[in-house]
């Protein structure tokens, strides 16, 4: 099923429900969203009304161009970055009534960051790396390195948890960027292109990974990629042109989608 | 947090090498340049505690203890007769020329004691007897006389007891050997008794330097002193009064202060400049991870005391390696008696307070920065 989302209308009331195409109870919806960088001759306009919805127990990826705003939207639906207009809303909390320290607790709690650079700090070791969302979250440091060590050995990495970054591979990486960003139990993973500095048969191992954590209860990851060879793994996957999502793939349309893609 | 803070930092040794280094040389040039110049102030105001007195009576345009204007031998009894006055005596103080034994001049700081009570006496005798100062040609000296290039010069070994050389083609026997603080000129003391030092020192139509008076028990000094000046017209200070009177005139008629407050002045600036331009490197090098660490949820206060934590940490590290090695120049030069030195726990405190400002300053770059920065940053590739 495609299911093509309505053309952007920003006069409409920001507080208007956010429309729920899928099955399962809504995890992320977002509607009319602008953002727009810099003014003048420089002002551009990244997202320019933006819909987008995902389910609990989903996979959910975000394909399109570059340059068509896939990152914005991420950074958006994050909450690390404020739209200039639009709603968006994170199992049922309104993120965009919320002040700036409210984000930031909520993010701190509710949702894992997976980067496309990893951004594990080079000088912590990998448990010390895992443990800090918890950390973050108040957590003391004995259990929380408890719990990273734990997380660590469920990505493959046992044993290792001492060992600083840089002595692994770019997969390895990845694992321990996983494991810290589901340490907390977040109800939203927010991935930023998880594969693409992988080669093919780490970032299947890596997308094994994230559909598992996918399907925790309560749970919805979303990932923002160019990387075809992912998209067997997606439940849905919204397409994006020019600052709109302009498609959603889902079920049997999602299959044709992907194949098209494939042969593409 | 902190402690991951703490390991971001210490990860980094170039930098953070950096950093202590840069914080050890501002407390070393801070604090050793002011004990270097507390040291040399110590040494203007020596005389004050190498001839103990209660109250100090000079001449009335006289500023400073080292200044010495000649009056009247008269000037003494109108002293003694001030009110409040237990006793006065006279003090000849001059700088003359001694000729030691193998017939080269020295410099010397001739002091001439009341020979009845010997007030002013330096505090402590090494050996020898200060009372045979009442015998004629006779002479007390310091440690710092005895060395071979001073007055033991062509003995072959410092001088001792017993050993005599000239002043002024007069012969001084040394009777004792004192220990005294280091005055400023560097001149080695020579005590003798009043009349004898009229007798080293050439002839002039006034030759009483100073006054030395005691107040009567139960009097307040700082009042007798007032009542003298009152009196007589003369300038009479208390040993606070002298010091305090002493010091601002280094201040005022020498350039030395603000040579060691610029230089002082430069140790921060350097700490500033040298740790504020490390520490905000350190923060753009670290952007990334402080995004990450902004987008998982760390907010801008946390990540402020982060960054303020791990400039404290450093600040207080190189704090203590500055001041260890200003601590092992003092011990270095104590065995030299020069440059002078000395350590002051108030400005320990304060050089302290100072390297911790410098952190804060760096930090705040850094603060600054991590304020501004969007945590959306992380998603830029």
């Amino acid at each position: 099923m495609t299911t093509p989302l309505r053309s952007v209308n920003p006069a409409l009331p920001t507080a208007a429900p956010v429309v729920f195409n899928s099955s399962g109870s809504l995890a992320v919806g977002a509607r009319g969203i602008v953002k727009v960088f810099g003014v003048g001759d420089a002002r551009t306009q990244a997202l320019k009304g933006a819909d987008f919805e995902a389910s609990e127990g989903e996979l959910h990826l975000i394909v399109g161009p570059s340059g068509c705003g896939k990152t914005t939207l991420l950074s958006v639906l994050a909450g690390t970055l404020s739209s200039d207009q639009g709603e968006v809303n994170l199992f049922g909390t309104r993120l965009t009534g919320l002040s700036a320290s409210e984000v930031t607790r909520f993010r701190c709690r509710h949702i894992g960051f997976i980067f496309q650079q990893f951004n594990l700090i080079p000088t912590l070791s990998l448990v010390e790396n895992v443990s800090v969302p918890l950390l973050l979250n108040g957590a003391g440091r004995r259990d929380a390195e408890a719990k990273a060590a734990e997380r660590l050995r469920q990505v493959g990495l046992a044993g290792r948890e001492r060992q600083l970054p840089t002595q692994l591979s770019g997969g390895q990486q990845q694992r321990v960027a996983i494991a810290r960003a589901l340490v907390h139990e977040p109800r939203l993973v927010i991935c930023d292109e998880p594969t693409s500095a992988l080669d093919s048969m780490t970032g299947h191992q890596i997308m094994e990974l994230l559909s598992t954590a996918a399907k925790a209860p309560g749970r919805c990851v979303l990932i923002v990629t160019h990387d075809p060879r992912i998209y067997g793994y997606a439940d849905r996957i919204s397409v994006m042109e020019d600052g709109r999502v302009t498609h959603v793939h889902a079920g049997a349309s999602l299959s044709s989608y992907i194949h098209s893609e494939n042969r593409s | 947090m902190f402690l991951l803070a703490l390991k971001m930092l210490l990860g980094d040794r170039a930098k953070y090498w950096m950093l202590v280094g840069g914080l050890a040389f501002s407390s070393l040039l801070m604090t050793q340049q002011y004990s270097v110049f507390q040291g040399l102030m110590s040494w203007t105001t020596s005389h004050m505690r190498n001839m103990r007195a209660s109250i100090w009576v000079v001449e009335s345009r006289v500023e400073q203890v080292n200044e010495s204007k000649a009056m009247r031998d008269t000037d003494l009894n109108r002293v003694r007769s001030v009110e409040g006055v237990d006793f006065a005596v006279p003090l000849f103080q001059g700088v003359l020329k001694a000729r030691t034994a193998d017939g080269s001049d020295k410099m010397i700081q001739m002091i001439g004691l009341h020979s009845g009570t010997l007030y002013g006496r330096p505090p402590r005798m090494i050996e020898g007897d200060i009372a045979q100062l009442r015998l004629p040609n006779s002479v007390v000296i310091d440690t710092l006389a005895m060395e071979s290039t001073r007055l033991g010069s062509g003995m072959g070994r410092p001088l001792k007891v017993g050993d005599v050389f000239e002043i002024n083609d007069r012969e001084a026997r040394v009777v004792g050997i004192c220990q005294t603080e280091r005055h400023f000129f560097g001149y080695p003391y020579v005590f003798s008794s009043y009349d004898q030092a009229l007798q080293y020192s050439p002839r002039q139509r006034k030759m009483l330097s100073m006054i030395l008076a005691e107040p009567k028990p139960g009097w307040d000094t700082a009042e007798v002193a007032q009542r003298i000046m009152k009196e007589t017209g003369l300038r009479a200070f208390t040993v606070p009064q002298l010091e305090a009177s002493t010091i601002r005139w280094v201040w005022n008629n020498t350039g030395i202060p603000i040579s060691f407050l610029t230089t002082i002045i430069l140790g921060f600036v350097v700490g500033v400049a040298v740790c504020g331009q490390t520490f905000y490197s350190f923060v753009l090098e670290n952007l990334r991870n402080l995004g990450a660490l902004k987008a998982m949820g760390a907010s801008n206060g946390l990540l402020a005391g982060m960054l303020l934590f791990q400039a404290m940490i450093v600040g207080l590290i190189g704090f203590g390696m500055g001041i260890g090695l200003t601590a092992f120049f003092g011990l270095t030069v104590a065995q030299s008696g020069q440059p002078p030195f000395k350590a002051d726990a108030a400005f320990v405190f304060q050089s302290l307070a100072a390297v911790l400002v410098i952190c804060a300053l760096a930090a705040l770059f850094g603060i600054r920065r991590v304020a501004k920065l969007e945590p959306a940053i992380v998603f830029r590739g």
